[in-house]
């Protein structure tokens, strides 16, 4: 048996010629068919660059735009032409000037003999896959595209949207089932002369000549009429881009293309030198009987389309910037806000830092300067501890933070004393969880040993602070995990809510908490808050706080551990 | 695209284009400011890559730069000298691929340089890709090696894309700028080695509709009290040019704006590079001096002289979580650039 190959040419007259000289040399006859529209003086050149191989032969000249009739004209009479002057041809393999045999030809050969009566097209009817880009299917078939879409794309896309209108229909031929697949098949011979011979082959050219995109759907239909073992696949690795545009191999998709095991694939970039240095490979008897695998081709080229349309999230980048109604989360990764804590338990970072082992940051917007978890000038990827920078773009800040380290769980203090323009970012972020305990803000004040008529100012300035940001967490925009909480509520029950926090941070490798961090020194919080009142400023956020609750938060834990699972 | 991104209105729109025209009329203006040395564009294949420049004094980084494009398969330099006496001019005469004009004109008064470049753009570039960059900016993209400019343009036509953004990204050395080594010709990626990998910050500028980016090491070392000083650092160097185009403020902003969409709103990412940024070589201190003297950089001079004057005292840019360069394939798994689409 011998394999006929037809080649379309329309540019790359290098490459094609090395590739006519290729399959010519492995005995394949190759019939050439050339764009009308290349030059006199190209085409000239190139006949005579392959004049001295006998088994080339060149057909009648065709002008093919893309998506038209003509390229399915090409090709007919090519085949024609081959079946006549080549009769001991079996199959007849469709290629261009820029498939690359990856496989050597007597492999394919192998492969073909072992199937002999089997054409291997990609052939599917329309109304079952939805692969087609631009919302054409089965439009395709039943409206009439006599114009090129690539000269004459306004034109094309009204004369649509007028049939459309009118509600215009065209009658498929009878017994024909539309279908469709990739242009680059391989026909037994007997089936490509039933379909050149077919008695209605006028009937079917007249009504693929204005269906839109033929190749993809002339021999792809018309072969289920005459095949007798249709294998619906593409002996051609071709991949399309998510606008439909075929991908280009290069150098760096070798180690791809070798794993294929495909026999050709296309389309290959003119000047990857070192795929056109290594392919097609040597024989290789252990894959003589493999056949094509695509799947890791497939893998990397669907992970390529998902990376185009999702990116990765909480990246912001020169060629990626989402605005915000866009995502739900903004920052790469989870991450946990805590306000009030570093109030309550003055060890509360070292401790948390221990329990979790996760990037447990000071106070990142304090006004004085960013407060790393190394409490470092420069955190990585370059973040300075500028509190000036940080402010000029929030956001910014806090999602270089995440992503530079997106491998570690990150969690930072925050309170009304810091800048406040994160405050939005953070109560939409899906991937912050924010804890507050709501007056804590009391304690420091408290505790600076100033007295309540000192302090009053500042208390009712961080109280406002406190209640605009509680009221942001509350609004709907606010997509974060959110738990409020009063301080009187916290200190009746601080184990629970820090065995929760700390599940939330490690995951699986928390452990059961057995006794809190050590807690300021609250004795007379009551009495200074009472002071407070009756200098006219009411720390409501507070909650009630009271000696008797006080009493019992600070007294000595209890011996036996609990625990609540909160999740 | 510019829709989705909000037109600054009809009205906007219309500023927009007259602004463009202005910057048209200036360039053509000042087209006589340059004077031919070498012309050498005819001959060149529709096809063919040209790179824009200009340069004074750059004979320490020029032989690398000429090599690197040409390795990326550039096939032409249009290059406006601005008064060298360092053998810059003589060396670039020489060149078999470089065309050469000369000018002794104020290289601020043109637009730093690129009122000059607009006249060679609307003259040699009409309908080819252009790469502007200057003498210190080395272009890397992904898979730059095994893909060189012809693949990536022939790609962008493919898609229908008309420019390609790139990220101006700041190296520098270990240790003070002063003391490293480097002989012209070598690969300064091998001296300056270390950068900053995730300092930047993006904003959307509504007016011209590019991404405003500033941060790396600049900004955290020099332009931290002063943020909105801090240098930008987006740029749109490799445009399919037509005659009516032009660059607003160096390449950081083109018009008209749907050149800019170089960037995606919906969480998409689009393919895009890196602008190696060579500036931190050893002479830095020699220029910095200069620059304080020419006062030709920048609109406010004034505000840039404390920059320079830190230049001079040759500073150290490297802390102990810098990054090194290492790889195209390291930029794009940091984020500082992208594959997008293009597999």
């Amino acid at each position: 048996m011998t394999l006929g190959v037809i080649m379309l040419i329309h540019t790359g007259f290098d490459r094609a010629e090395q590739m006519a000289r290729h399959w010519n040399d492995a005995g394949c006859p190759v019939d050439i068919h050339i764009d009308s529209n290349v030059s006199r003086a190209s085409h000239d050149h190139f006949v005579s660059a392959l004049s001295d191989l006998s088994m080339v032969r060149f057909c009648a000249r065709q002008r093919c735009e893309w998506g038209t009739w003509g390229l399915v004209a090409a090709s007919q009479a090519a085949a024609t032409m081959m079946l006549e002057e080549f009769a001991d041809v079996s199959h007849v393999f469709l290629a261009s000037g820029s498939c690359l045999p990856l496989r050597p030809v007597q492999e394919l050969q192998a492969y073909l003999q072992e199937h002999p009566d089997t054409d291997f097209i990609e052939s599917a009817t329309t109304s079952d896959v939805l692969w087609t880009v631009g919302g054409l299917d089965r439009e395709r078939f039943t409206l009439r595209f006599p114009l090129a879409w690539k000269k004459h794309r306004k034109l094309f896309d009204w004369f649509v949207t007028l049939q459309q209108m009118v509600g215009y229909k065209r009658k498929i031929p009878e017994g024909l089932v539309p279908h469709m697949g990739s242009q680059w098949w391989c026909l037994t011979r007997q089936t490509l002369d039933a379909i050149l011979q077919d008695p209605n082959r006028p009937v079917y050219d007249r009504f693929f000549r204005h269906v839109w995109i033929p190749d993809e759907s002339y021999y792809q239909s018309v072969v289920r009429l005459h095949a007798r073992t249709v294998q619906s696949r593409s002996l051609t690795l071709a991949k399309f881009d998510y606008q439909g545009k075929p991908h280009i191999f290069f150098d760096d998709h070798l180690e791809l293309l070798q794993r294929s095991d495909c026999f050709v694939a296309r389309k290959i970039w003119r000047d990857a030198e070192v795929l056109y240095k290594m392919f097609p490979q040597p024989v290789d008897a252990d894959r003589l009987g493999a056949a094509p695998n695509t799947g890791t081709v497939d893998r990397l080229f669907s992970h390529a389309v998902e990376r185009r349309t999702l990116g990765r999230p909480g990246l912001y980048m020169q060629s990626r910037f989402p605005s915000a109604d866009r995502e739900n989360g903004v920052a790469a990764a989870p991450y946990a806000v805590l306000q009030g804590f570093d109030d309550v338990f003055p060890d509360f970072k070292s401790w948390l830092t221990e329990r979790t082992g996760a990037q447990v940051h000071g106070h990142l917007f304090a006004k004085d300067r960013v407060h790393f978890a190394d409490e470092s000038r420069i955190y990585r990827g370059g973040l300075s501890d500028h509190p000036r920078l940080r402010d000029y773009n929030a956001k910014m800040f806090l999602t270089n933070l995440i992503w530079n380290g997106r491998e570690d769980q990150h969690c930072f203090q925050f309170g009304p004393a810091d800048s406040q323009e994160v405050q939005w970012t953070l109560a939409k972020d899906t991937n912050a969880s924010i804890w507050v305990i709501s007056g804590a803000w009391s304690i420091p004040l408290y505790r600076s040993g100033r007295s309540a008529s000192e302090v009053r100012a500042e208390a009712a300035r961080l109280q406002r602070i406190e209640s605009k940001f509680l009221k942001t967490l509350r609004g709907p925009h606010a997509h974060a995990r959110i738990k409020i909480m009063t301080l009187a509520e916290f200190i009746e029950t601080p184990m629970d809510v820090l065995q929760t926090i700390i599940d939330d941070i490690a995951g699986h490798k928390g452990r059961a908490l057995t006794q809190t961090p050590k807690m300021a020194d609250l004795t007379g919080l009551a009495d200074f808050l009472q002071e407070l009142r009756n200098q006219g400023m009411h720390p409501f956020l507070t909650g009630d706080i009271t000696q008797g609750n006080l009493r019992k938060a600070q007294a000595k834990p209890r011996r036996k551990p609990y625990i609540i699972a909160q999740k | 695209m510019s829709r989705a991104k909000g037109l600054p209105g009809l009205w906007g729109a219309y500023r927009l284009r007259w602004k463009r025209r202005r910057f048209l009329f200036r360039v053509w203006r000042k087209r006589k400011q340059i004077k031919a040395v070498h012309d050498r564009t005819s001959k060149l294949s529709s096809d063919a890559i040209f790179v824009f420049s200009t340069v004074r004094n750059e004979m320490l980084r020029l032989p690398y730069f000429l090599k690197h494009y040409r390795a990326l398969g550039v096939d032409h330099f249009l290059i406006v000298d601005n008064g060298s006496d360092d053998g810059t001019a003589e060396f670039l005469a020489a060149q078999a691929d470089v065309s050469l004009w000369t000018t002794k004109h104020s290289y601020r008064l043109a637009r730093f340089g690129v009122d000059w470049l607009g006249w060679l753009q609307a003259k040699h570039g009409h309908n080819r890709w252009c790469l502007t960059v200057d003498a210190d900016e080395l272009l890397i993209y992904p898979d730059y090696q095994s893909r060189d400019l012809k693949a990536l343009t022939a790609w962008l036509d493919q898609q229908n894309l008309t420019s390609f953004g790139a990220l101006l990204l700041d190296l520098y050395p270990k240790g003070p700028l002063g003391d490293a080594n480097y002989l012209s010709g070598g690969d300064p990626t091998k001296t300056l080695c270390w950068y900053d990998a995730d300092n930047y910050r993006h904003k959307y500028h509504p007016y011209y509709g590019n991404l405003w980016i500033q941060g790396g090491v600049r900004d955290r070392m020099f332009f931290a009290a002063e943020p909105d000083r801090a240098p930008t650092l987006n740029k749109t160097p490799l445009v399919r040019w037509n005659r009516r185009f032009a660059y607003v403020s160096s390449t950081h902003q083109i018009l008209p704006r749907h050149l800019h969409d170089v960037f995606d709103f919906e969480g998409e990412s689009k393919t895009s590079g890196v602008l190696l940024y060579t500036k931190f070589l050893p002479n830095i201190g020699a220029k910095s001096s200069e620059e304080l003297e020419r006062k030709q950089h920048f609109e406010n001079s004034i505000h840039y002289t404390d920059y320079y004057r830190q230049m001079i005292e040759n500073p150290t840019l490297w802390y102990d979580g810098s990054s090194s360069y290492s790889s195209d394939q390291k930029l794009v798994e940091q984020g500082l650039m992208s594959k997008g689409s293009w597999v």
